[in-house]
């Protein structure tokens, strides 16, 4: 479980928010440029909040006095962009997270992984021959493949047509029902909140004030 | 066409001096160029412009600059001497420093570009799967930086190699300790009947240069293999 308080002032406005996301998918909905993003970031440890509590798990990751770095935060994240290091083969992408779980236990295999995303044919691939879709699933198992306490998901059906959004939206369906893993997913587009979503949060900038 | 074995320390000391040159300027390179692509700082713009001093001043001036810095009665040359018994005037490492000084601006500029194309939401994403930074700057953005780092060797080796003006200032010209080829050159044209000679180690000059450039497009080109 995720418990999320915490604002930052990026420019003119206060970004940020209050919600719990508990078990199965939980969606930030709302307009383009209200801060979702930057949530997402302050969650994983990208961006520092300016105030504000983010605790995971009943572990305090920022706090008054508390930053844990991103590395120690048990934060899954499927960046919009996949982010796929391009200097290394799909199954070495696969593997860099699997390598870093701190002694976190697997949730399900390297195997079980590739099974689920349908990785099987990509494992010799270099990232920069993948297609958008294949680009995101590999970055799914790459996150998976860390063992998180939560899977964060920035706009996952982004630029990608509609097979190739029904793949994605299966497996973030297979990961909340079979892997059991919370998680929170960033969407502006009310289709995809509707299909995916068990509770939606709103989110919309806040004007900075003061 | 048959070597002198003269000719042959010329070569072998001029390798020696390019590479020293260039592996002593690495770390110190890398350094420059990440601070001046990464880091805001007071002064910031007056270190880029040091570092770019060499590539603008007339390597004479380079040289005797070293001289009064790093000469046996220079600021640094006199701590050299007194705490290591390190002399660096009229011997090979001291033609290596004034080479590795001359190479700096060109491998600081190979490097640092190749830091500002590496995506950083890269590294963010090495953190987020559980790399710390130091682990994230080694099996990311290292990597990521190599075509850079070997363009940056080759540019530094070709420019170490062919270095003359702070050398001479700075080193002398001694044949078997710090003359390599280019100040090999010169002292057989200065004199008679060394036509022969000045023939034989510009040809030497421009296979090593060569075979610089083919190496370094070579391991490029493995780069690129292993990637598509």
């Amino acid at each position: 479980m995720l418990e999320f308080d915490a604002w930052k002032k990026l420019g003119d406005v206060i970004v940020g928010g209050r919600f719990t996301a508990g078990s199965g998918v939980t969606a930030l909905f709302g307009p383009s440029g209200a801060g979702k993003t930057s949530i997402l970031n302050m969650v994983a440890g990208l961006l520092k909040p300016d105030r504000g509590r983010i605790v995971a798990d009943g572990t305090l990751l920022f706090g008054p006095g508390v930053d844990l770095p991103p590395e120690a935060r048990g934060i899954g994240y499927v960046f919009q962009d996949a982010l796929l290091f391009p200097h290394l083969g799909v199954e070495a992408n696969l593997r860099y997270g699997e390598r870093r779980s701190r002694g976190r236990p697997p949730l399900i295999g390297f195997d079980a992984t590739v099974a689920l995303l349908g990785l099987e044919a990509l494992l010799t691939r270099w990232p920069a021959t993948l297609s958008g879709g294949e680009a995101k699933r590999v970055a799914i198992g790459r996150a998976l493949l860390t063992a998180p306490r939560i899977l964060l998901m920035d706009e996952p059906l982004a630029s990608l047509d509609a097979p190739r959004r029904a793949e994605i939206i299966a497996a973030i369906l297979r990961i909340r029902d079979e892997v059991r893993l919370p998680i929170l997913h960033v969407s502006h587009d009310r289709d995809e909140v509707d299909r995916l979503a068990d509770a939606v949060i709103a989110i919309d900038g806040r004007a900075a004030t003061g | 066409m048959r070597l002198s074995a003269v000719e042959w320390a010329i070569l072998g000391l001029s390798l020696k001096v390019g590479i020293v040159a260039v592996l002593l300027c690495l770390p110190v390179a890398f350094a420059l160029a990440w601070l001046l692509a990464r880091r805001r700082f007071p002064g910031r713009m007056l270190l880029d412009a040091l570092v770019h001093l060499p590539l603008v001043l007339p390597p004479v001036v380079t040289g005797w600059l070293l001289l009064i810095l790093l000469g046996r009665n220079g600021a640094v040359g006199a701590l050299l001497y007194d705490w290591f018994g390190i002399t660096l005037v009229f011997r090979w490492t001291g033609a290596a420093v004034a080479a590795a000084v001359m190479a700096l601006p060109l491998m600081v500029r190979a490097i640092r570009l190749s830091i500002e194309a590496v995506d950083r939401r890269l590294e963010g994403a090495a953190r987020s799967l559980g790399a710390g930074r130091w682990d994230a700057f080694v099996s990311v953005t290292l990597p990521l930086c190599r075509p850079g780092v070997i363009a940056a060797l080759v540019l530094g080796f070709a420019r170490s190699i062919g270095e003359f003006g702070a050398t001479i200032t700075f080193a002398s010209n001694i044949p078997g300790e710090t003359q390599t080829l280019p100040l090999a050159i010169y002292a057989a044209l200065q004199s008679p009947g060394g036509d022969a000679m000045v023939t034989r180690l510009s040809i030497l000059s421009i296979l090593v240069s060569l075979a610089a450039l083919l190496a370094s497009e070579w391991i490029a080109r493995r780069g690129r293999h292993a990637r598509v």
